[in-house]
Parts: C-alpha cells; sequence; structure tokens
C-alpha cells in the first residue's frame, strides 16, 4: 500500500522531469537566435583614488563577456582589469583606470565589450572616495552618534514633560506617533525601491524591499502574538511596544547612515552635511515616539539607555556600511526590513489605541485622535524637506 | 496620586541630569566631529604630479599595443593598397577595367577587441580603393552576397542609369558601367535607403581617377576618415581612419625624409557634420576633390564636409616622429590619431 501511495507521488514529478528535459534538449519549438548578444556588465561601485578610478563590475548576464576597451569623458582609456578582462557568469572584476579627473567636476567612464555593448557608469562629482581607515571609521562613527543616537536621546528627554499628561493625551501622542511612522513607512519604502532599482536587474530589487518588508512584518506580528500568549493576562507590555518601535526605527535609521555614508562615498559632501542636518532634526520626533508607549508604565532609566541605542545605533553602522562597502542590493533588503518593521509598530499600537477606547468605550478615531495623527504626519512631511532636494 | 508619586521616583531628577548628559555628550561630540571631519572642508583632489606619474602619455591602451590585431591589418592593406581591376583593351582602343565587387556582411575589428557587425564591400570598411585613369571604360560587377538591399552610388561624372540609386537585392547582381571622368579623387557609397545605416554600417570608399599626364611619382597613401556608432544612438563611439582605432599610433607610417608624400584623402564620418586633418611641426598642400587646376591651401589643418575629400601633398625636411589627427580634440582621443615615422 504504502510503496503505491509513494508510486502515486512520483509518477507526476517523473513525467515534469521528462519534459523539461525534452524542452531543454529540442528548445521550446520557437527557432530563433538572439539578435543581438545580451551582456548584462554592473558597475556596482565606482571608487575615486588619488591616481583614478577603480570599478567594481560583475557580469550578471546569461553568457560569459570580454571588456575590450574604456572609455572616459569621451577618450579612449588605458585600464586594468583583475583577475581578468573576461568575466564569466557572475564573475566580479576590478576595473583600474588611471585617469587625471578634475576635484567637482562629473565623469563619465564607459566601459566597451568585445561585442560593442556600452556601460555607462557616472561620478556625478569627482572627489576622492573616503578609504576605510580608523579616522575616517571614527569620522563615520560620529556621524552616525550624531544623527542617530543624539536626536532620539533628545525626544527621550521629553518623557518626564509628557508623563504629566492625562489618558486622553497619551493616546493622543500615540496617534501622532502612528503619524509620523506611517510617514517613515511610506519613506523608507520609497527609498529602499530607488536603491532597489539601481541594484543589478537579476536580483530584482524592488521584489527584495517588498520580500524583506512583508516578512520582518509577519516575523514580528508571529513574535509577538508569541509574546501574548505568555504574558495573557497582563495585556500588552508597554515597554515591549517600546522596544519594538526602537528596533523599527532603529533600522530605519540605519537607512539614513546609508544615505549620509554612500553620499560621502559618492563625492557628495554637500549633500551628506544636508543629510546629518536633516535627519538629526527629523529624528527628535523618533524620541518622542519611543517614549509615548512608555508613559503608562515605570520605566527605569538603563530602559531609556537601551532604547536611545537600539534606535539610535544602527545609524552608525549605516553609516559605515554607506560609506565603505555600499551597495544597493544590500541597501535594498536593510530598508526593506526596516519598512517590515516600522509597518508592524503601526499595527500594535493602532490595535493597542483602538482597544483602549473599546474599554472606555469611546469612538477609536476621536478628534483629538485624528488631529494628533494628522499633526505627526505633517510634522514629518515638513522636517523631510531638510533631507530632500 | 500614589501610583503618580511612585513614578515619579522612578524618574528623579537626577535620572533627568543623567539624560540630559547623553544629550550633553552627543552635542559635544557633534563639535568636535566638526572639528575633525574632513568632509566639511575640501578633499583632497588628485594633484598633478600623480597625473603625470601615472600617465604620461600612454594613456591609450592601443598606443602601447604593439601587436597586430586584425584590425588593424585591415588599416595597413587599405592604406597602400590600390585596386586597378581586370585591365584589357575595348576594339576602339580604350581601356576597360573590370572591378569585382561583393557586399558581405562581416564582423570588423575596429579598435582592439572590438567587433562591429558590419556591411562591407569585399570584406573591409572602407571598401578597396578602386583606381584608374581619366578616360577608361569602367565595368563594376558587383553582387549583394548581404542580407539587405545594397547598391554602388559613384561621385563624378555618369549616366544617371549608373548612378546606383536603385538597390539590388540579396542575391542579386548588376554591373555599372561607365566612362571615368573627371579626374581626380571620388569616393563611392551604397544609396539604398534608409541612407545613413546603410552608410555608416561599412559601405563606402574612395576612388581614384588619376589625370591622363601622370602625376610626380610619391609615397601614395590612402586615408578614408570614418567611424562607428556601436549603441545606435546617433553618436559615434569611436573615430578611426581606415577603419581601425588609433592603428598608426603604435605602427606609424614610415616615410622618408624629403619624399613627397601623397595622400588621398576622404571624409564618410556619419553622424557628425565634419572632420578633420592636422599634421603636426609641418605643412602641406592641400589640392580639394584631387583637382590641380582647383585653389589649393597651404595649411597643416583642413577640414571635410560628409563625402568631400581631397589630395594631401607633403614633404617632410626632418627625421622623427610627426603626428596627425582630427582637429576635433574628441574624435582624436576616440582613435583618430597617428604618426608618420620619417627616417
Ligand atoms: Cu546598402
Amino acid at each position: 500500500m504504502k510503496i503505491k501511495w509513494l508510486i502515486a507521488g512520483l509518477i507526476p514529478l517523473i513525467l515534469l522531469v521528462g519534459v523539461l528535459g525534452w524542452v531543454l534538449k529540442n528548445g521550446a519549438g520557437v527557432e530563433q537566435d538572439p539578435a543581438a548578444p545580451i551582456e548584462v556588465l554592473n558597475i556596482e561601485r565606482i571608487k575615486v583614488t588619488v591616481s583614478g578610478f577603480e570599478l567594481n563590475v560583475s557580469n550578471t548576464g546569461p553568457e560569459t563577456l570580454k571588456i575590450s576597451q574604456v572609455m572616459v569623458d569621451d577618450s579612449v582609456w588605458d585600464f586594468t582589469v583583475s583577475p581578468s578582462q573576461t568575466l564569466e557568469r557572475f564573475d566580479d572584476g576590478n576595473i583600474v583606470i588611471n585617469y587625471p579627473w578634475v576635484k567637482g567636476d562629473p565623469h563619465l567612464i564607459k566601459l566597451i565589450t568585445e561585442n560593442g555593448i556600452i556601460t555607462e557608469g557616472e561620478v556625478p562629482v569627482a572627489n576622492l572616495t573616503p578609504m576605510p581607515t580608523w579616522e575616517n571609521f571614527l569620522n563615520y562613527g560620529f556621524i552616525g552618534f550624531y544623527v542617530g543616537i543624539v536626536p532620539i536621546t533628545l525626544g527621550l528627554l521629553w518623557y518626564p514633560f509628557m508623563k504629566r499628561f492625562k489618558r486622553k493625551w497619551i493616546n493622543a501622542i500615540l496617534a501622532l506617533t502612528v503619524g509620523l511612522l506611517l510617514f517613515l513607512f511610506v519613506g523608507t519604502l520609497a527609498d529602499g525601491f530607488e536603491i532597489g532599482a539601481e541594484a543589478p536587474s537579476v536580483f530584482q530589487g524592488n521584489m527584495v524591499v517588498i520580500i524583506g518588508a512583508v516578512l520582518t512584518f509577519l516575523l514580528l506580528i508571529g513574535f509577538d502574538q508569541y509574546q501574548q500568549k505568555k504574558l495573557e493576562s497582563k495585556g500588552y507590555s508597554p515597554y515591549a511596544i517600546a522596544l519594538l518601535m526602537a528596533t523599527g526605527i532603529g533600522l530605519h535609521n540605519f537607512g539614513e547612515g546609508l544615505a549620509i555614508g554612500s553620499s560621502f562615498a559618492l563625492g557628495e559632501a554637500a549633500l551628506g552635511t544636508f543629510l546629518i542636518i536633516g535627519f538629526t532634526l527629523h529624528n527628535i520626533t523618533e524620541g518622542i515616539g519611543i517614549a509615548a508607549p512608555l508613559l503608562k508604565s515605570k520605566p527605569r532609566f538603563r530602559d531609556f539607555v537601551l532604547l536611545g541605542l537600539i534606535a539610535g545605533a544602527p545609524a552608525i553602522l549605516g553609516t559605515w556600511f554607506g560609506g565603505f562597502v555600499f551597495s544597493p542590493i544590500w541597501g535594498a533588503l536593510f530598508l526593506g526590513i526596516g519598512a517590515g518593521a516600522i509597518l508592524q509598530v503601526i499595527f500594535v499600537i493602532t490595535k493597542m489605541l483602538i482597544e483602549d477606547h473599546k474599554k472606555f468605550k469611546e469612538p477609536s478615531v476621536s478628534w483629538l485622535n485624528l488631529s494628533a495623527f494628522s499633526a505627526g504626519m505633517l510634522i514629518m512631511y515638513f522636517t523631510a524637506f531638510f533631507v530632500k532636494f | 496620586m500614589d501610583k503618580e508619586k511612585e513614578e515619579q521616583q522612578k524618574i528623579s531628577r537626577r535620572d533627568i541630569l543623567k539624560i540630559g548628559s547623553v544629550g550633553a555628550v552627543g552635542l559635544a561630540g557633534s563639535y568636535f566631529l566638526n572639528k575633525v571631519a574632513p568632509y566639511t572642508g575640501t578633499a583632497n583632489a588628485s594633484s598633478h604630479n600623480n597625473h603625470k606619474k601615472n600617465n604620461g602619455h600612454a594613456n591609450h591602451a592601443n598606443m602601447t599595443d604593439n601587436s597586430k590585431t586584425s584590425g588593424y591589418k585591415m588599416a595597413e592593406r587599405l592604406l597602400t593598397e590600390f585596386d586597378y581591376g581586370k585591365v584589357s583593351t575595348l576594339p576602339n582602343g580604350q581601356t576597360l577595367r573590370t572591378y569585382e565587387v561583393v557586399a558581405i556582411d562581416k564582423e570588423i575589428e575596429i579598435a582592439k577587441g572590438i567587433k562591429f557587425p558590419g556591411w562591407t564591400y569585399n570584406g573591409t570598411i572602407p571598401g578597396p580603393t578602386f583606381r584608374c585613369t581619366e578616360g577608361d571604360m569602367l565595368r563594376f560587377n558587383f553582387i549583394n552576397q548581404g542580407s539587405h538591399p545594397h547598391s554602388i552610388h559613384f561621385h563624378g561624372i555618369h549616366p544617371p542609369e549608373m548612378d546606383g540609386i536603385e538597390p539590388i537585392y540579396p542575391g542579386q547582381s548588376f554591373t555599372y558601367e561607365f566612362e571615368a571622368k573627371p579626374y581626380g579623387l571620388q569616393v563611392y557609397h551604397c544609396h539604398v535607403l534608409p541612407l545613413a545605416r546603410h552608410i555608416h554600417k561599412g559601405l563606402y570608399g574612395n576612388f581614384i581617377i588619376d589625370p591622363k599626364t601622370p602625376r610626380k611619382p610619391a609615397k601614395e597613401l590612402n586615408m578614408v576618415m570614418n567611424a562607428y556608432d556601436l549603441d545606435l544612438d546617433g553618436a559615434n563611439e569611436f573615430y578611426t581612419v581606415n577603419g581601425y582605432a588609433f592603428a598608426f599610433m603604435n605602427h606609424p607610417i614610415k616615410i622618408k625624409k624629403d619624399e613627397l608624400v601623397r595622400i588621398y584623402l576622404s571624409n564618410l564620418t556619419e553622424f557628425d557634420l565634419l572632420n578633420s586633418f592636422h599634421l603636426h611641426a609641418n605643412y602641406f598642400t592641400y589640392y580639394p576633390t584631387g583637382r590641380d587646376d582647383n585653389p589649393s591651401q597651404f595649411t597643416d589643418t583642413i577640414m571635410q564636409c560628409q563625402g568631400e575629400r581631397g589630395i594631401v601633398e607633403v614633404r617632410f625636411p626632418y627625421k622623427g616622429k610627426y603626428m596627425f589627427h582630427a582637429h576635433v580634440s574628441e574624435f582624436a582621443e576616440l582613435g583618430w590619431m597617428g604618426f608618420f615615422e620619417v627616417e
């Protein structure tokens, strides 16, 4: 019986293998050679060095390709590729071009393969790419600290002030937090798509953002519900919510660090400086948000330190990552995760708000809450002016 | 009330001070940051010394490369090879020259390691340099073995039926027959629509009609200025002479001191209005359309529009290397550059 049962399962599988094998061997029936060679050469990163440019490239196309010529600013230029001019599928190469670049000028690099397929790379503003020295490492760390930990801590400082609020106002602050977070969610997602679009198409950057966001959201929901079961009687633990929030915001701040680090790496120091100022202002509100769920509990001092660190420190990691090892696909993944985490926090706080209002037999969406929610979004909208161009 | 007190105790004044100190450290950090951050000021651009050390003059892979690739060999061959056709005499005593011209789709190496899917006459870009004397009867047996309809349109004076604007379809053939006139330098090219595409793909070449009284003996060179648009965006990536980028950079054209050099120069660059020829450290005489009776120029730089051509005559008074290139710097740096080496 058991064998019969197994065979019943195997038959479709064997047939499927047969069909696939037949198609692979005989083609799909439509005889057509590709009209032009399909070559996809991907420039992952362009470093500006003292003597010229250094490009990390990868062959993400289906075929082996050969880099035969390099042009910089409409001039054929000398170059070396290691390990080899010929890159097999998914091979990485490092191209070194000695070129007298001009500080502040844009430079256009064209890589031409044997079949005449051109891949363009742009240095929008030529400036030395920071090298991962200890000094730079420290400096980047400070930027991250400045952008992440400092403003969030400053935001948390409002806690004693907010502490005196009545339940109605505490709920309003929570609604404001939802507003802030909704803005952050959309922003993080959009940033993710933007960076994801720069990744090689074979990696499907946009899908990476979505998968990262959805999986993170579901995982955190699942984890949350598991904890709820364990603490059935106690209901939501305010500290747990604040922790979740800090985690979500932390991932978001990782993205901000990434943006700052990579803008310095791309030679756009002025943009980087603007981003620092903008994000710092922006992030103060995040501290308020994290403190909000704690208003009904009795947090200890070290809780604040921990929350500040969890929410702020990823900005440091992001700055390092963006400055020294940035690649679009990783950026897309991290921002996707960040978006998912923020969405989960929105979900939890909204649920908490609704339940709280139900308990007191009030409408879930009061005028006060709606105003606070709108205020949260508007605060984010206007502070974001500092980082958008 | 009790609860509130308890909460107040949890966050004491001392705690607020502690939290405040974290902020203060942050502010101090930001101050420090401004002091040490190298990004607020300006990063160091690469210095001129570095440029000299690293780049010198040998910035072109093609310049330091001495290998004789197939593309170079083609350009070198076209420099000195003239196709006089199969010569016979007609009953009336007139010289008859018969040429075989085959249109072939062929991949051409146009710069080191770069393949171009070309359309060619007899397998090269540019096509062969046909040569004859004024008054000869010419017969071009054209066979189209390519994948598209093509033709040969010759510049010069001939009956309109022989003008080559009728497409000859793949597998078909046609014979162009006319008398060679006027003397000078002509060009020929395909004249099938879309014109720019057919010409750009490589169907063109020089066509020399010598005067009845022969010109002074000289070292004769054939140069066709052309270009290639690899991604079909209407802008060329490579500019060449005789079809191969930097052909005569590594393999300078050898000349003898004081020897008369005669260059049959034409411009068949597509997608750019003009091309030019500039010679370093010397002057030359330029005869437009290769006519001695045209006003000539004594200069070191001339320009030609698409289809324009002329004869350059020059002697080199000193030994050494003389650079020549398009005076549009962009074209020069994209391949249209070379040397005469005078010995
Ligand atoms: Cu044609």
